[in-house]
């Protein structure tokens, strides 16, 4: 899915401002410039407390990057970027020091770039494909980078644009949930002139932006800024909403509500159901992260508790994972161990991640996996049981399937235990609408054009449809269901109709 | 933001607050419960939606003072806003009429089981209701639970009221008397194993409302988690109701001990900065 046909794309880098950039420095010279680090604080300083890791490119610095861009004839990069941002075109204007320009490229295909450029596996999409990996063995552009650095330097200058809406026309529409899917929705929405309503059922705004991914590597001013942009769009925000529990859907046609975009989310955790999964101080990540980012329970002045453990094993290998081990290690623990199945090479965790998780002393205990907890006579984990695995043939994903070695279980004292081996769709909505189509994993059921369920005046998106993904497929989504919306219920306005 | 409309206490430690929650207020059923956070440092806290009045848009809650969240409810007045209230959630009970129910309840536990007795009252059931506290001082809304019990009896641990004993000696002497075609069991976490036990050796079915420890209250989180028939369960959205016979009662008093220490500290901490106010 992209956002731009390839003949816009190729009319947009035939603008002279471009011919004219790329005449200035030579190819040959261009790949010779090396991709810069991205600077960082260091593991050290940073272990001990919650500020961000990167600081972020300088002016400087991102035209130097922004000059290895070759901006090439066929930017296979675009075709990398789930939301299909025109790349080249913002780089270019980041060598051409039109800073602003850039952010407002972004913002043509992506609600929210300042979290995109922190969050995204880049390495996996625009990075992988870009002409420096494909065709030179070189490091790819820093795309993720200068994305940060375009979308920061916008918010820095206090005011960022706010993008056009159509004429109002009246018609109330609502979006439950406020995560990335339900934000980027909401803009498009707004956009559309619809008189927007977003949902939520937590007291803060943000979804998994909020109260899963931890301050040190998405801070939320960066999440609230976005929000406040929305509001001033005219889109109108309820917390403390469950949809189905507060108001059934029925209730809310009542008021006037004419579509619905349910962006949800996968909220439910996964236990593996393993003996000892119930002791005191085995836990969820998302139960973990949702009380140190959400309810500040690491901050002496709120009232939610924390264990601080000192022995901690976070079992699995992905975002979630990494988020949970560098903040149990940042609370103090002394030993802040993985758990994964898996070899490092197969981790879904993005690549910065786990570099920055092994420069801050994170333990990496590949290729075990946990067969039950034992605990004190107070019913408090002491111990896990490990046992180790080895790696077998591909399995489905293509990845190499872990199998056990028999007799090979051993014990590692631990005191807290975080599960962080995925979550299932939020089952809250699907039990308040029986009619509503369902996959066997508990997500809806949607075109994949239009991202309609089965009851048509309501659309889907994000972890609901997915199961746990990423915030950029969730945007993705929100914009596609956006437009699909909008044909809906221009069809049903119709005259004649 | 929910307003305070009236405040008043039920006995030493328990207040009754009620809160301005019109759209609550209209969906709320027996057994619903809402989370509640004081303030931008709160904690979210559930408790059960005890009485609900939708023309006036109002719910009442019934708050024990245990920690420093029911605490500082207990310390608000009318006119004040509590910051975030969110619900109803959970599952609504499942009223029916099936002749003659047993209900228990033990402490607090008595507030989120009186709309329950009420709804199976109104049912067509004949109820019989079993209270149980400490002593006289600590037994609270026996008006309202008569108001919808075909017979009430009361139990205390010091005779200072009622008969002296124990909730399941009230509850054994109506079951050696009469059938009893469904048994309900809400309050301390000890109190509903033994009850269950109970009425286990009667064969007699039960359902028992847990009180695990929430985060969120919408699924998120795991710390609600409780195993019933061998399986684990979210109290928060698979519950709050569930088969007594086949909850892991000790599992579940274990878990709510999960923050004791810290809890302890904070209520201590918290203590002292009001008294030296
Ligand atoms: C710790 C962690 C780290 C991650 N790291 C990355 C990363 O680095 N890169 C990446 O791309 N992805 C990452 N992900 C995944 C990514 O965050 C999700 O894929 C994305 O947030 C999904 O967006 P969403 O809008 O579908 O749902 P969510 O962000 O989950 O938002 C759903 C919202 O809906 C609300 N809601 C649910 N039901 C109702 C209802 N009935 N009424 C009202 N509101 C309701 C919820 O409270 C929630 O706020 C991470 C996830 C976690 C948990
Ligand atoms: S309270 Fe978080 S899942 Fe139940």
């Amino acid at each position: 899915m992209s956002g731009f046909d390839a003949e816009y794309l190729k009319s947009r880098r035939e603008a002279e401002w471009r011919v004219n950039l790329r005449k200035g420095i030579k190819a040959k010279e261009r790949t010779n410039i090396e991709r810069l680090k991205m600077p960082e604080v260091d593991p050290l300083e940073r272990a001990k407390g919650h500020m961000e890791v990167n600081n972020g490119l300088t002016k400087e610095m991102a035209i130097v990057e922004a000059q290895r861009c070759l901006d090439c004839v066929n930017p296979t990069c675009i075709s990398g970027c789930p939301v299909g941002i025109n790349i080249p075109e913002f780089i270019k204007h980041i060598e051409a020091g039109n800073f602003l320009d850039a952010a407002r490229t972004l913002k043509e295909t992506n609600a929210l770039p300042a979290v995109c450029g922190r969050v995204c596996p880049q390495e996996a999409q625009c990075e992988k494909s870009c002409f420096y990996t494909e065709k030179l063995g070189k490091k790819p552009v820093a795309i993720g980078n200068l994305e940060r650095f375009a979308a920061d330097f916008e918010r820095d200058t206090g005011n960022a644009y706010v993008p056009e809406i159509n004429e109002k026309n009246g018609i109330k529409v609502a979006v439950i949930g406020s995560g990335p899917a339900g934000l980027s929705a909401a803009k498009d929405l707004a956009g559309f002139g619809y008189n927007v309503t977003v949902f939520e059922a937590l007291h803060e705004l943000g979804g998994v932006l909020k109260y899963g991914i931890p301050e040190f590597r998405l801070p939320n001013e960066i999440v609230d800024f976005e929000i406040d942009n929305l509001k001033k769009m005219g889109v109108k925000f309820i917390k403390n909403f469950v949809v189905g529990k507060t108001a059934s859907f029925d209730d809310l046609k009542q008021e006037g509500f004419e579509a619905f975009f349910v962006g949800s989310g996968a909220g439910l955790p996964n236990f593996m159901n393993i003996p000892g999964e119930n002791y005191i101080g085995v836990l969820s990540s998302n139960e973990y992260l949702t009380r140190v980012n959400l309810m500040g329970a690491a901050k002496p002045e709120y009232d939610t508790p924390v264990v601080h453990g000192k022995n901690v094993a976070v079992i699995g290998g992905g975002n979630t994972a990494m988020d949970s081990v560098r903040t149990a290690k940042r609370l103090g623990a002394k030993r802040a161990m993985i758990v994964y199945r898996r070899s490092f090479e197969e981790m879904p965790a993005r690549l910065e991640e786990l570099h920055h998780a092994r420069e801050e002393g994170i333990e990496f205990l590949n290729l075990n996996n946990p067969v039950k907890y034992l605990a004190d006579k107070n019913g408090h984990v002491n111990k896990m049981v490990l046992q180790k695995m080895e790696l077998g043939e591909p399995d489905a994903s293509g990845r190499r399937r872990p199998v056990p070695v028999e007799g090979s279980e051993y014990e590692v004292e631990v005191d807290q235990v975080i599960v962080s081996i995925g979550v299932s769709p939020n089952p809250l909505i699907p039990q308040s609408l029986p009619g509503l189509k369902m996959s066997k994993w508990g997500t809806i059921e949607v075109d994949s054009d239009t991202m309609q369920s089965s009851v048509p005046e309501l659309f889907a998106g994000g972890d609901i449809v997915r199961g746990g993904a990423t915030v950029i497929l969730a945007m993705g989504d929100g914009r596609k269901a956006a437009a699909g919306m909008h044909a809906y219920i221009k069809s049903k306005t119709k005259p004649g109709n | 933001m929910s307003r305070i409309v009236t405040k008043e206490f039920l006995s030493e430690n328990v207040v009754k607050l009620e809160l301005e929650a019109p759209l609550i207020a209209k969906k709320r059923k027996a057994g619903h419960f809402v989370i509640v956070k004081i303030g931008k440092e709160g904690e979210r806290i559930p408790l059960t939606i005890s009485q609900a009045n939708p023309d006036k848009g109002t719910i009442t809650l019934i708050i024990q003072r245990v920690g420093v969240t029911s605490h500082k409810l207990s310390m608000m007045n009318e006119g004040d806003e509590v910051t975030d209230l969110v619900g109803p959630l959970g599952h609504a009970t499942k009223i029916e009429n099936v002749g003659t129910v047993l209900c228990a309840g033990g402490g607090v536990g008595i507030a989120p089981l009186l709309p329950i007795v009420e709804a199976m009252h109104d049912a067509g059931n004949r109820i019989i209701t079993v209270l149980a506290a400490r002593n006289r001082e600590l037994l609270i809304l026996e008006k309202e639970i008569r108001a919808h019990s075909d017979e009430v009896i009361i139990m205390t641990d010091d005779g200072s009221y009622g008969t002296k004993g124990l909730v399941t000696n009230g509850m054994e002497e109506v079951i050696n008397r009469e059938k009893v075609n469904l048994a309900i069991t809400i309050g301390p976490a000890i109190m509903m194993k033994f009850t269950s036990m109970l009425t286990k050796k009667y064969s007699i079915p039960t359902i028992a409302s847990l009180n695990s420890i929430m985060v969120d209250g919408t699924g998120m989180c795991g710390a609600c988690r409780v195993s019933v028939g061998g399986k684990t369960k979210f109290v928060c959205v698979d519950g709050p109701e569930f088969d007594a016979h086949e909850v892991d009662f000790d599992e579940l008093l274990m878990r709510l001990g999960a923050y004791k220490e810290q809890e302890i500290e904070a209520y201590s901490r918290y203590l002292e900065v009001i008294k030296n106010r």
